[in-house]
């Protein structure tokens, strides 16, 4: 009997356990410590296994891992996860791409090599390399060092399609195993890593949301193809939970911008060509001020916050929260409406409103949200704009037709706060701020939101 | 080939699929950091990967090994930290 499968079995129960308290916020917590814990026995079974390992380097290698590790987790600011995600999504990927590349040069040459080997290593080798690179250059656009707009030039779908085919070209030279086997070994790790970088600037700033999710399933699956190169259940399980998780996010995010996987990779949707849209019909807006806005909440039983992304840019979640809680004071029920890409990556907006003490409870996803809008007398919308925009429900000319949206027009009033009159991401004018029962306070959300909460108390 | 490796990894993709799609939105953030973290179990590989020989594959190992690492320490550490935020009334 071998015991190291045993305990790659048992880690697998405790990722599955781990996952499965995720299902409540109120589980969630010991669930990520009981994963954590089936990580250290899989590491243990590993190390006091498996002979002739070189502790020392194992060791040195794990403090160094740590110690960046830690400093990410430690530092990074809740608004810049998105990227955190990213780049630990690269080193996942690289690191199951380094391993099956290992065990290339350790099986080189020997009867060991079987055709199921090599076309394993190969197809790990592809997936790691390509969630490295393309984890990074994802990095680069969500943290500001590649510009967030779509590059693209001419004959940019060519390259991409001759890169691949010569990637299979090489691949299977590699897998059949010739004279140069090495060599074509060496160009299957090149083109990965090219593909990986191609595949992803053509994808612009406000789509990251999906490639993110993407890359974390394409991290998975390269730990599972590295499991099938060891044979090893461990990496094997671990990595189809992550892959199936990776990819079930990639579908809420299409889905929550009504657009296909295809289109996301392959439209380079974000240029800056489709503003000025054909049919540029002027609405008069109603601006107002925030003693205004202060009434109407005075006078209403229910409000619906709906906080967009210009919230988290204005790092106003903590105003939102005080003025929440001056209504709620004030007899009122408070919720907030969570569009699916409301933030920068799935689940982006709660944690930044947890961060600001707001409970949980009072967050609602799109579907538990869209019917309480019906009885709401004021819905609050804060740095939104694409996710309120009713012509998604009717004008089929628009870019944004079909995508689902928060129906805050349904509400009695709608407060609508926004910096300028300027387009959201889709580049769109938005047709809720002409609408007769919507008025506009202009100016940063911050300091708005403490100007209403002022003169709430002063009421 | 081996048939019983095959059906393991169905099987995980179909456990993973079920329990998945029953985490509620508010929690997909840290399901992609924890999620992330879990898949630094390419640190088992990469421990086996230091074994081999040849110096190339010794050293491949070592840096598949502080890659893993910081994937396993960061992605759980990160989601503790969140995790910890998401407060009841």
């Amino acid at each position: 009997m071998d015991y190291t499968n045993l305990f790659y079995v048992i880690a697998a129960v405790l990722f599955i356990l781990g996952i499965k308290r995720l299902s409540s916020p109120k589980t969630a917590r010991t669930g990520n410590a009981i994963a954590s814990i089936g990580m250290l026995i899989a590491i243990v079974a590993t190390v006091s296994s498996f002979g002739g390992l070189d502790f020392k380097l194992i060791a040195i290698g794990m403090i160094v891992g740590s110690i960046l590790g830690a400093t990410f987790a430690l530092r990074v600011e809740m608004t810049q996860m998105p990227q955190m995600v990213a780049i630990f999504n690269g080193f996942g990927g690289g690191a199951s791409a380094l391993v099956a590349t290992a065990e290339f040069f350790s099986k080189y040459g020997t009867s060991e090599q079987s055709t199921f080997l090599v076309t394993t290593i190969i197809l790990s080798i592809f997936i790691g390399t390509l969630t490295l690179t393309g984890s990074f250059i994802a990095f680069g656009k969500l943290q500001g060092f590649i510009s967030g707009q779509p590059i693209v030039f001419k004959g940019q779908q060519a390259l991409n399609a001759i890169i691949m085919m010569g990637l299979i070209v090489f691949a299977v030279y590699t897998v059949l195993g010739g004279a140069n086997q090495m060599n074509a070994f060496y160009v299957v790790i090149v083109l990965s890593a090219l593909i990986g970088i191609t595949l992803t600037i053509p994808i612009g700033g406000a789509d990251m949301p999906v490639v993110i999710s993407l890359l974390n399933s394409y991290s998975g699956i390269a730990a599972s193809a590295t499991g099938f190169v060891l044979m090893n259940n461990g990496l094997i399980i671990a990595g189809a939970l992550v892959g199936a998780s990776g990819l079930i996010l990639t579908n809420i995010m299409c889905k929550g911008m009504n657009r296909s996987l295809t289109n996301v990779i392959f439209g380079a949707v974000g240029l800056s060509s489709n503003e000025g849209s054909s049919e540029a019909k002027q609405i008069s807006i109603k601006s107002s001020t925030t003693d205004e806005a202060a009434m109407i909440l005075d006078a209403a039983d229910k409000v619906i916050v709906v906080p967009g992304y210009g919230l988290a840019v204005a790092q106003a979640q903590h105003a939102v929260r005080e003025v929440a809680e001056q209504l709620e004071s004030m007899g009122k029920k408070v919720l907030y409406a969570i569009h699916p890409v409301a933030g920068r990556m799935p689940g982006h907006m709660n944690v930044l409103l947890a961060e600001a003490n707001i409970p949980y409870e009072l967050l609602k996803d799109l579907d538990e949200v869209n019917p309480e809008f019906e009885d709401c007398d004021v819905a609050i919308v804060l740095g939104a704009n694409d996710v309120v925009n009713p012509a998604a429900r009717h004008d089929t000319a628009s870019p944004i037709f079909g995508m689902p949206i928060l129906d805050v027009d349904k509400s009695r009033t709608v407060i609508v706060n926004k910096r300028t009159m300027n387009p959201g991401f889709a580049g769109i004018q938005n047709e809720l701020f002409g609408f007769e029962n919507t008025v506009m306070v202009f100016g940063d959300a911050k300091e708005m939101l403490n100007t209403l909460h002022k003169d709430l108390k002063e009421l | 080939m081996d048939i019983n490796i095959i059906t393991v990894f169905i099987l995980a993709i179909f456990v993973g699929f079920e329990i998945i799609t029953k985490v509620p939105p508010t929690l997909h953030t840290p399901l992609m950091s924890g999620s992330n973290a879990i898949s630094g179990i390419a640190i088992v590989g990469a421990i086996i990967s230091t074994k081999i020989d040849g110096d190339i594959g010794t050293w491949l190992g070592l840096i598949a090994v502080v890659f893993a690492t910081v994937n396993c320490v960061g992605g759980f550490m990160v989601t503790d930290r969140m995790l910890k935020m998401f407060k009841r009334k």
